[in-house]
């Protein structure tokens, strides 16, 4: 990794010595950049002043994507809303599914049996996985390298697939539920698990073969979009960008929740904080993911056992005793037509999605509707330093800046 | 008022607790209730106190809660990432004209949040250094995460602009 954190100043500072850039009088230029371009995956838009090939100023516009998620979650039942969340961060769909629920139950003082906690940890790593993938694979494919962006659509292909058995969709996948997960997981997952992970990790390593110590990918990378631990810090950046600028802050370790506490994984972390160290600490976190699932498998393997709470007030009663008695019959209409009912009162759960800290604010005014449903989403709160990352760097170190900071329109817009 | 064995509420009450209106800790959530105009005082007491250290806004929203007096709630939580606890820091802005400090001053992070939540809910952030909308366009009518907005209102149709 890279030891000296000034690189990105170093092509401003040839310049000043130069003195054929100081005699001539330029002026400054803006230049708008989307809110479609092809460089930059999402809706968003960049006003750019630019001083010849600088950028001076910028100023990120966002808000294209906006569909109101709050307002939507605020006129159905807490159920309705798990559709919703999957389409925030749409490249790991699960995170939010496992977020909100997660919230929820805080609220209801619920507590999921042991196997549906596993088998959100394994749905949840197969998303990070995901987002991690197209995140790296994309930045590739915007730094003009097509193959490493093919093999990792190909090694997410096969997450997708494995996303298909369990969830029976592969993009919006609407998996949990409060006080459970939709249903178990099928019996032959883990025979394809384990038939696909060694070809996932052939991809992996034929993506780091083809890319990693790449001249172009690595001037282009290193010393770009540097942001100091204390920036970090001060504009609440979590995730890859806070973790490869040093900081062990990851709430699978910090506060962990579900079964994180029971597994075995490590938390990479960078040295400086340019897009070279979040380049590979996600590199890192998709082989600790991969590690996370097999264990997640193994366990599941062993242990059978109920994947929904046993708890009228949030599951539904099996069938059986539905078409049978007279109570559970009861219970399933009030069920399906009110949805659950929530204490009043307000919690906020937070885990860590592939972007970082995606937090569920909910209050709730005891009714079957949601008073509030506020999400805290990791990509706009991490979008807000980009003036800073790029600020006196060059117009192209915007992309590879951008992609790393990994801005999902879904989830920054809502 | 209890500190609920929380250290953040413990600090806050003992330092100014003429600022604090109301502590709770309900499912383990330590909340502090504050007056508005103290607000960025207590931030910046959580911020930069020894044991607390609070050093990251992690999220701020407003809560609309119709037909109560005061009506606005801006809601902060705040995390510390030497000692990983958190804390809910909560304060009332009335109907008429809502309006609270900016914490802008304290945490940078509070710039983007701040303009969400004057975007959606109307509420002011004084001294903000950059209060416009930010998720929606500058020629919307009205704020969408008021009760009192209905969901299936249109907007006036806008040009393209340039």
């Amino acid at each position: 990794m890279a030891s000296e954190p000034h690189l990105l100043t170093e092509r401003s500072r040839d310049r000043e010595e130069d003195d054929s850039y100081r005699d001539l009088h330029t002026e400054h230029q803006v230049l708008n950049m989307g809110p479609s371009h092809p460089a930059s995956h999402g809706t968003v838009k960049f006003v750019i002043e630019l001083d010849g090939e600088t950028i001076v100023g910028l100023d990120v516009q966002v808000g294209y994507l906006h569909r109101g998620f709050e307002k939507e979650c605020e006129s159905g039942t807490w159920y309705q809303a798990i559709p919703y969340t999957d389409r925030l961060n749409y490249n790991s769909a699960i995170l939010a599914n496992v977020g909100y629920c997660l919230a929820v139950e805080k609220l209801l003082e619920v507590e999921t049996p042991e196997r549906c906690q596993w088998l959100r940890v394994l749905a949840g790593e197969l998303s990070r996985l995901g987002d991690h993938l197209t995140r790296t694979g994309a930045a590739c494919l915007e730094l003009q390298a097509m193959t490493p962006f093919l093999f990792g659509i190909e090694a997410r292909e096969l997450i997708w697939d494995l996303q298909e058995i369990l969830c029976g969709a592969r993009v919006t996948s609407n998996y949990v539920r409060i006080g459970g997960v939709k249903h178990d997981m099928p019996a032959t997952f883990p025979a394809v698990v384990r038939e696909s992970f060694p070809k996932i990790r052939e991809l992996l390593e034929d993506f780091d073969d083809v890319i990693t110590q790449n001249r172009i990918f690595v001037d282009r990378l290193r010393g770009t979009g540097f942001l100091s631990k204390e920036d970090c810090i001060r504009y609440a950046v979590t995730g890859p960008l806070l973790r490869a600028a040093g900081v062990p802050q990851d709430l699978r370790k910090t506060e962990p929740y579900l079964v994180y506490d029971q597994i075995d994984f490590d938390v990479p972390i960078g040295e400086v904080g340019d897009n070279y160290d979040r380049y590979l600490v996600c590199v890192e976190e998709m082989h600790q993911s991969l590690r996370i699932v097999e264990q997640c498998v193994a366990w599941l393997e062993k242990n059978p056992g109920p994947v929904n709470v046993d708890d009228p007030r949030v599951r539904w009663p099996a069938k059986g005793r539905v078409f049978n008695k007279m109570e559970e019959l009861i219970q399933q209409f009030k069920a399906v037509t009110e949805g659950p009912m929530v204490p009043a009162g307000e919690a906020y759960h937070a885990i860590e999605s592939a972007n970082g800290e995606l937090g569920f604010y909910v209050v709730s005014d005891g009714t079957a509707v949601p008073w509030k449903v506020r999400c805290r989403p990791p990509s706009f709160i991490n979008l807000a330093p980009l003036p800073l990352m790029v600020k006196g760097a060059l117009l192209a170190d915007l992309i590879p800046t951008f992609d790393f900071v990994n801005m999902i329109g879904g989830e920054c817009d809502r | 008022m209890e500190d609920h064995g929380s250290a953040a509420l413990r600090g806050l009450l003992a330092a100014m607790p003429e600022a604090i209106l109301e502590t709770h800790a309900r499912l383990g959530d330590a909340t502090a209730s504050v007056d508005p105009s103290r607000v960025v005082d207590v931030l910046r007491h959580l911020r930069d106190t020894a044991g607390l250290e609070f050093d990251m806004l992690v999220d701020l929203t407003g809560v609309d809660h119709l037909g109560a007096t005061p009506r606005f709630e801006v809601v902060y939580h705040l995390l510390s990432l030497r000692h990983h606890h958190r804390v809910r820091i909560k304060a009332r802005v009335g109907e008429e004209a809502p309006e609270i400090p900016s914490v802008c001053g304290v945490f940078a992070s509070a710039n983007w949040m701040e303009r969400e939540a004057f975007d959606l809910y109307g509420i002011r952030f004084r001294d903000h250094p950059d209060l416009r909308r930010i998720l929606l366009y500058d020629e919307f009518e009205g704020h969408p995460l008021r009760k009192d907005y209905p969901k299936e209102r249109r907007q006036p149709l806008v040009g393209p602009r340039n």
